[in-house]
């Protein structure tokens, strides 16, 4: 790791900002939803109440209702349910920790080799590096492939690296990995918080959990498989084993 | 090969299916010698645990000869006789290098099907033995697939029989650890085992070759009883008396100074308590009947320790926890860290203290092992344990 990369100084206004990662607790609706929702409410309500059908009536109403609800109290009980959790800036915040068997530095060293992510997290299709600290992203999304550009914001050998998505990003997006040396002779403990703001706000964040996209269920197996491969350096399967599905025709 | 598959709740059936095979280089393959039925598989015919899929290869105790292993298997080979623990353990993880091969963090492809369900960690894998705890074909088959064959087979080398070292793969070790887990002071300890199947049986001896001063079962079947009085245990039926009243006579008052619940989810027991329990699991509110649970708690002396070889999977409601709290109880549970305890046990049956066949009742083919895993349920014809010769 060189010395004289140019790393991000916090106290360089230039710079990009390390970014919040605290979290406040879920589906505080942003402003800007909150008064789309507010609007769509009331409009659905209105046209529930003109609707001469009364199942239309009861559900545009209902609906209409809801959502004025939510953007009245600033909360989005579905949001809440789902336990999508948020940080103080109305990002989806996912958070999650696991205790590798390997020493600090080591386990820094893979994640800092950008390029080797995507065999990590499956859901990566490729990183690119473009310099020091910058590097582009692409991922599989239900839509086709995304792609943003991302700057290392903050790189401790052995500790910490951090990471935010540049301005005009598809996803924005920011996260920090944290190396800890975990108490006794049991590795290191590996922490990931990332944050990222979903196309259509808390709405957006909660159709994509109901179609099954699971970000916290990503991570926690992402951070499963590279535990399992930097103590195994493999993954157990019992994919291809005998059954009785596989007489019957089906898969074994 | 044949396979005894599970089929549905309360069906099971003897197939063919194909032969396993190496899936990956750390695997090997075993020619099964001998397999046996264990109690916990009743859970699974009963439909109790859930994420069983239809066609699953059941049988979770198993011993053979090694016919095939792959390029990353180092001790063994070819050849080799061995015992397989029922659970799967990566030896590489921190559980596994304390010893908690049952804890072990890698060896469950589907961690996350339990941890939904156990609060964000997950079990190691086990043979036969549902998808929650990996999904792994079992041993009640003419071949098994053995991941992580460098840490769970353990190479049988005295020309014991098979019968002798079978139970060392789950329920001599799960006996044992039950036992282990009391502290039991030598000549002063006095142990109540409730349940008398087989986990309860080697329990109870286990209590003894510990020096439990004396040793209680509980049970109703009259065989299991007798087969626990064999060994010189003092015995009591709760059908006919009341446990609670008959384990403070025979401790003076005081209570057992420890017990051990050898019965788990599926108790039998009676009273308003047992019916309620039954009724809920059948509605699928609750996963467990507690009858033994709640007796182990409510007659364990102060200080003392409860010990559960038995299996509980889900919530449970009604535990005397006052009691417990009031007597500054232990508790103790969990699945068997068998890896640990095979080499120690393997001594103690080499050096004839204990002949661990003493427990076999039944002894079949595979064709035959549907019509006895409804006999073991019934508790019909004596049946205690049931093992098969998958080539017979
Ligand atoms: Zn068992
Ligand atoms: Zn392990």
């Amino acid at each position: 790791m060189s010395e004289d990369r140019p790393i991000p100084n916090p106290n360089d206004p230039a710079a990009l900002p390390e970014a919040d990662l605290t979290e406040t607790g879920t589906a505080h609706l942003p402003t800007l939803e909150r008064s789309v929702m507010g609007s769509v409410g009331v409009a659905l309500m209105g046209a529930g109440l003109r609707s001469a059908r009364p199942f239309q009536k009861l559900v545009l109403g209902g609906v209409g209702a809801g959502l004025t609800a939510m953007a009245a109290t600033g909360r989005n009980p579905i949001a809440a349910a789902l336990k999508i959790r948020q940080t103080g800036h109305g990002e989806v915040l996912v958070r999650d920790a696991v205790t590798v068997g390997k020493p600090a530095d080591v386990l820094y060293g893979v994640w800092r080799n950008l390029t080797g992510l995507p065999r990590l997290m499956t859901h990566l299709q490729s990183v690119e590096v473009l310099d020091d600290t910058q590097s582009r992203w692409t991922v599989q999304a239900p839509t086709g492939t995304v792609s943003w550009d991302a700057q290392i914001t903050a790189d401790e050998p052995g500790h910490r690296l951090a990471w935010a998505s540049l301005p005009g990003a598809a996803i924005e997006n920011h996260g920090e990995v944290v190396f800890r040396t975990a108490p006794g002779d049991r590795g290191t403990e590996v922490v990931v918080r990332l944050a990222y703001r979903p196309p259509g706000g808390t709405l957006g964040a909660v159709t994509a959990r109901l179609f099954g996209e699971e970000p916290a269920q990503q991570l926690r197996d992402d951070l499963m498989r590279f535990k399992r491969e930097q103590e195994l350096g493999f993954a157990p399967t019992t994919e291809g084993q005998s059954s009785g599905r596989a007489t019957h025709g089906g898969q074994a | 090969m044949k396979a005894i598959v599970w089929q549905g709740t309360n069906s099971v059936g003897v197939e063919t299916v194909p032969d396993p095979t190496l899936l990956l280089p750390t695997d090997a393959i075993v020619r099964v010698t001998s397999t046996a039925i264990c109690g916990s598989d009743l859970h699974l015919l009963d439909g109790v645990i859930p994420s069983m899929e239809k066609g699953d290869i059941l049988g979770h105790e198993f011993m053979g000869e090694v016919v095939e292993v792959g390029r990353d298997v180092r001790k063994l080979k070819v050849g080799d006789r061995v015992v397989v623990p029922f659970n799967i353990a990566c030896g590489a993880c921190d559980p596994c290098r304390r010893g908690l091969f049952s804890a072990c963090d890698n060896s469950n492809p589907n961690h996350r099907m339990a941890e939904a369900l156990y609060g964000g960690v997950s079990g190691g894998g086990l043979f036969g033995y549902s998808h929650m705890y990996g999904g792994y074909a079992g041993g009640q088959a003419q071949y098994v697939r053995v991941p992580f064959a460098d840490v769970g087979p353990y190479r049988i080398e005295s020309d014991l029989r098979d019968e002798q070292v079978l139970f060392l793969t789950d329920i001599f070790p799960t006996g044992y650890q039950a036992a282990e887990n009391c502290g039991i002071l030598p000549g002063r300890d006095v142990v109540a085992v409730f349940g008398a199947g087989p986990v309860g049986q080697f329990a109870a001896r286990s209590a003894q070759m510990l020096g439990a001063a004396n040793v209680i079962v509980i049970d109703r079947v009259p065989e299991r009883l007798a087969m626990a009085a064999a060994a010189g245990c003092q015995v009591i039926n709760y059908e006919q008396e009341d446990v609670l009243i008959a384990l403070r006579e025979a401790t003076g008052g005081r209570g057992p100074d420890h017990v051990i619940d050898a019965v788990g989810m599926e108790a039998h027991g009676h009273g308003p308590g047992a019916l309620v329990d039954t009724a809920k699991q059948r509605l699928k509110l609750s996963f467990d009947r507690i009858t033994a649970l709640r007796w182990a708690l409510l007659s364990c002396a102060k200080g003392g320790t409860v010990s559960l070889p038995g299996v509980y999977g889900g919530l449970i409601d009604k535990v005397p926890m006052g009691a417990a709290f009031a007597k500054g109880l232990t508790f103790k549970m969990g699945q068997t860290h068998t890896h640990r305890h095979i080499g120690p046990l393997l001594s103690r049956i080499e050096a004839g203290e204990i002949d661990p066949s003493f427990v076999i009742t039944h002894r079949a083919s595979l064709d035959q092992a549907p019509d006895l895993y409804r006999t073991f349920r019934d508790k019909h014809d004596g049946c205690v344990k049931v093992v098969l010769n998958p080539w017979a």
